[in-house]
């Protein structure tokens, strides 16, 4: 099991800032071990964002993200909202973490 | 994760792109949203048109933010901003191996705006791309990099 993301969202003038850390290692493909063999890919490569049951923000990832990808966005909304964050990787791997708005 | 069902992840991870690369099939499974086209697109123009467009015009509309110089090309914040209604928003490093970064889908309510971070093997134009109303815009910005990120 993946470790948990770390969410923070806050509200202020009707406006809730997003930011998420997820912990992942996001290999690119690129790498070699130290036997000089190609690491294979494996990284998050679809992430959903819903408030309050509603999407309010999709992300599409190939191996260009860095490890332990960030991400911030803002969306109208208000204190108390319930945030489901949802990651799957190209591994099939599944991480869902929740935050309440503050 | 058991064993059992690292294994049954896989196998079907492998089944599904086998389907798709044979027979160019979409199936069901939450993955095959992803658009592998684009994110397997080696150049510039292979992106634009996995993305729907041929080539974007460049527009003040659209900001991207990020560093003249990344020290560690591993990590290098980048944030797009539109003062138009976005739906999309992409980030392209034209000379990565794999050149779209990220790609953004902007629900109504939501705004423009979007900062991550990510790789860059060596110095690059890095392009944000947002679509608004069906058409693509774009912002160019070149960042230098002194340690790359991709391979190390």
């Amino acid at each position: 099991m993946s470790d948990p993301m770390r969410i923070r969202a806050t509200e202020k003038d009707g406006i809730v800032d997003v930011k998420i850390l997820m912990k992942h290692d996001m290999e690119s493909g690129q790498r070699k071990d130290a036997s000089g063999k190609l690491i294979p890919a494996w990284f998050i490569n679809m992430l959903n964002v819903k408030a309050q049951g509603k999407d309010v923000f999709n992300a599409e990832f190939g191996p260009g993200v860095s490890k332990d990808p960030f991400l911030n966005f803002k969306y109208k909304g208000s204190k108390g909202d319930k945030l489901v964050v949802n990651w799957i990787d190209t591994k099939g791997d599944k991480r869902t973490d929740e935050a309440t708005v503050s | 994760m058991v064993m059992n069902e690292q294994r049954r992840a896989l196998l079907k991870y492998s089944a599904v792109f086998g389907l798709m690369s044979t027979a160019g099939l979409i199936s069901v499974a939450q993955a095959e949203e992803w658009n592998k086209a684009a994110f397997e697109g080696k150049s510039l123009d292979e992106v634009f048109k996995a993305l729907g467009t041929s080539s974007p015009d460049k527009s003040s509309t659209v900001v991207l933010t990020a560093p003249d110089i990344a020290e560690n090309g591993a990590v290098v914040p980048v944030s797009i901003t539109s003062s138009l209604k976005a739906d999309q928003m992409a980030i392209l490093v034209e000379k990565n191996p794999a050149v779209l970064a990220a790609q953004f889908f902007i629900p109504n309510g939501t705004e423009a705006f979007v900062t991550t971070r990510i790789k860059m093997g060596q110095s690059s134009n890095v392009y944000a791309l947002v679509k608004t109303d069906g058409k693509w815009v774009m912002a160019v910005k070149e960042i230098k990099v002194t340690l790359g990120g991709c391979g190390g």
